[in-house]
């Protein structure tokens, strides 16, 4: 075995701690060590190509690259070491960077001993190293898309018009999320629906796109490229193949109550199409409050149905898809203002949310677009909007920036300002956010052209007192304190993951931020893909962000499955745990310590197995195995103990 | 201070912007006139503040400043507005709405003679100028 060492310099990220002539000379004399050399960047071309010259020309069987994390160039330098017709996996990560150089900065000395130790442990690694092929797994070129918001759709159009076939799940009975609801978007001002409703009609006549609507995740399990879907379609107690849409049973439906669409600023019928442009075009009983379900009469609809669509018996229905790739894209919620107290507890009818205004505006909202308020049905003269509306509030809220509340208030404000020429807006904002194309300039022209009122500053309470809403702020560029008794108040209340994200997430075994939206695997290199292969994250359930971003992020998503879907198998890391049948003896501590559902136990043999595909290597059934049957290739007891004598 | 269409949108207002020519609301209250002003010691509010009641429609607060009359017109500001807005116009309408009741205009019997005697003639012109 002839073993070569190279040792970065990082600049002066290890270079500036690491006496690293001082490792070149203590590691001269060390055992079997073909090569050993220093240079400023290993990762650079020209310190490849000294790692190549050096296997090429004194013969090495073994390299050790003493840079930084695996994590960082790990792939980078297997990638060389396999361009001079070495095995990859004879290749390690000596990291003298992340966990010497950078935490001891203060101790060079202690440092240079450090490195020298954590170098002589690797090349103890890989004198045992064996040469290993990576393993491939097959494909499976369908998607799921999860959520059908403008982030899943885009995400499934893409996927859908590249020539895969995608399952497109959303919890609602219709496509479009949020953006259905929005009367106009910024900074162009045009209409919501009529940029939304080609995509989701689209969406809905696609041949490759099967959409569920109405339906959740049941269950899922199963790795990259073969993952295995249990859909759940809830009952509509319509039969949605046999109904045309005609809406005859919703005109004939005595029961009204509270629209969630409308944000229960207007009633619907208790079978229902939530609005007009609707994709799927069909109904819903709501079970809970049609009379035939809770008072066992009625029926009205099934009579009056021309076609015999009504089935009041109805049942859930469970799908099964296998997929090979999932984009979670499952939106978002707005804070609920009943949890903010200082301005009212939503008590105050004319006290709304930034999507209730939007319904408010929205031709085919509650008012018809006029701006009324809620309580009395006035046209409000003074309206306040208040931002920031438990977002970047640490102690009360969140400490994260919703992002587009900045924006969309500003468009609010210059609408009402349209719709109510004589009225006055106020804004209440603390920092106005408005980076992206044409967005300052939208804000500019709210502040300058349409006379909209921006005040510096928090509100401190909001509360009804005769027929008006009494807003106590500042305005910390005057230094004066503000109080204005307004018409209705709208606050942009903040961005909050949709309910039900994070049980999601726990479904998928991907993780989420302590606020609940999902992690992406790199927050600048990698953020659309979650940390379990084979899942990508879009839209508002990664973070606040507006519709060009949530667009932008699906395309992207979109791609990375298409990327995944280029081929028939995929390539996945040998470097796995291993059983050695003739020890084990099927207690099943594996299992239960194996956090990726990797490890089975074949009740048959009495055996435990691994799944190899879905093995990480983290090296916890190693550990747990009593009688040391499991180990990991290329870092089993022996390495680890000759790793141990090197160090100590 | 309590905020309404009233307070904010009065006459005395909209004749300042009509004489002045300016936008008030154009103002995005960045500082960078105050940063820039030479006179800012003898102020008591500062230029960006003076617009800011403006925006507020705080116009008789902005008529009591001193700021108003320290301003000297040296067009520093206006050069260096990032919204192209001029605050010697504005600050020369503050000044005549001040002057325009015709009964605080400088009477010139009613300078000391002692102050005439010390008082450049140049000082004299400017507050003839300033001051009518």
């Amino acid at each position: 075995m002839k073993i070569g060492v190279f040792i970065c310099h990082c600049g002066l990220n290890i270079g500036g701690v690491v006496d690293i002539p001082k490792v070149l000379e203590a590691l001269s004399g060390y055992d079997s060590l073909g090569h050993v050399t220093d240079y400023r960047y290993m990762c650079s071309d020209p310190g490849q190509q000294l790692i190549k010259d050096a296997i090429r020309d004194k013969g090495l069987t073994g390299v050790v690259v003493a840079a930084c994390s695996p994590a960082m160039h790990e792939s980078t330098f297997r990638r060389t070491t396999e361009a001079a017709s070495l095995n990859p996996f004879r290749c390690e990560m000596a990291n003298i960077r992340e966990q010497c150089s950078w935490p001891h900065r203060g101790e060079p000395e202690k440092a240079t001993q450090k490195a020298l130790e954590i170098i002589k442990a690797s090349v103890e690694k890989v004198r045992k190293n064996q040469e290993l092929s990576p393993l491939s797994i097959p494909v499976t070129r369908q998607a799921l898309v999860i959520g059908g918001g403008i982030a899943g759709m885009q995400a499934a159009l893409d996927i859908a018009d590249a020539g895969y076939n995608v399952a497109l799940v959303e919890r609602l009975p219709y496509i479009g999320g949020h953006m259905a609801q929005l009367s106009e978007t910024f900074p162009t001002l045009d209409c919501s629906q009529c940029i939304l409703t080609p995509k989701s009609s689209e969406v809905g006549s696609h041949p490759n796109i099967d959409l569920f609507t109405n339906s959740e995740i049941h269950a899922i399990s199963g790795y990259v490229g073969n993952f295995d879907v249990v859909i759940r379609r809830k009952a509509a107690y319509v039969n949605w193949d046999v109904c045309n849409g005609c809406g005859l049973c919703m005109e004939k439906c005595p029961v009204k109550t509270d629209s969630d669409f409308e944000l229960r600023l207007a009633k619907t019928k208790a079978v229902s199409i939530a609005f007009p442009q609707a994709v799927p075009n069909r109904p819903v009983i709501n079970s809970e409050v049609c009379r035939h379900f809770t008072q066992g009469k009625c029926g009205v609809c099934e009579k009056v149905c021309p076609v015999g669509a009504i089935n009041f018996r109805q049942e859930d229905a469970i799908i099964d898809r296998k997929v090979g790739a999932v984009v979670v894209a499952t939106g978002y919620d707005l804070h609920p203002k009943t949890r903010v107290g200082e301005y009212g507890y939503g008590v105050a009818k004319d006290v709304i949310d930034g999507l209730e205004f939007e319904r408010l505006n929205s031709a085919s909202g509650p008012t018809q677009g006029e701006i009324r308020r809620p309580s009395d049905g006035k046209i409000p003269k003074e309206v306040v909007f208040i931002q920031c509306v438990g977002s970047r509030d640490q102690e009360n809220g969140y400490p994260y920036c919703s992002k587009i509340c900045c924006m969309y208030t500003a468009k609010h404000a210059r609408l009402y300002k349209h719709k109510v020429p004589d009225g006055q807006p106020y804004v209440f904002y603390m920092d106005i956010r408005a980076g992206g194309k044409g967005y300052e300039e939208f804000v500019q022209r709210a502040t300058e052209e349409e006379g909209v009122l921006y005040l510096r500053g928090r509100v401190s309470r909001v509360f009804e007192e005769d027929g008006k809403i009494v807003v106590f702020g500042v305005d910390t560029l005057s230094n004066k304190k503000v109080e204005i008794h307004a018409d209705m108040v709208v606050l942009a209340t903040a961005i909050v993951p949709a309910h039900g994200q994070t049980e999601l997430a726990r479904l998928l075994k991907i993780s989420t931020d302590e606020w609940g939206f999902l992690s992406e695997a790199h927050p600048k290199l990698r953020p659309v893909e979650s940390l379990t292969r084979g899942i990508y994250i879009a839209g508002c359930a990664q973070a606040p962000k507006d519709i060009p971003d949530s667009v932008t992020q699906a395309g992207s998503a979109a791609a990375k499955v298409l990327a995944l879907f280029s081929s028939d198998t995929l390539s996945h890391t040998p470097e796995v745990a291993v059983v050695d049948e003739e020890i084990c003896r099927g207690c099943g501590l594996c299992v239960e310590v194996c956090a990726y559902d990797a490890r089975t136990l074949d009740m048959r043999r009495n055996l435990a197995v691994v799944n190899e595909v879905l093995c990480e290597g983290c090296g916890a059934c190693q550990v747990a195995c009593p009688s040391g049957a499991t180990c990991q290739r290329n870092m089993d007891t022996a390495q680890v103990m000759s790793m141990i004598d090197a160090v100590i | 201070m309590k905020l309404s269409r009233e307070v904010i949108h009065t006459e005395d207002k909209r004749k300042l912007q009509d004489i002045s020519g300016e936008e008030i609301l154009s103002c995005y209250q960045c500082g960078k006139c105050s940063a820039g002003c030479a006179m800012t010691s003898a102020m008591d509010l500062l230029p960006h503040q003076v617009i800011r009641l403006l925006q507020l429609g705080q116009v008789q607060e902005a008529l009591d400043s001193k700021t108003i009359w320290v301003c000297a017109s040296c067009l520093a500001c206006s050069a260096r507005c990032p919204r192209g807005m001029s605050l010697p116009n504005v600050m020369e309408s503050l000044r005549s709405t001040f002057l325009r009741p015709g009964d605080r205009c400088l009477n010139p019997a009613e300078i000391p003679y002692e102050l005439l005697e010390i008082v450049p003639e140049q000082a004299l012109v400017a507050a003839f100028r300033k001051y009518t």
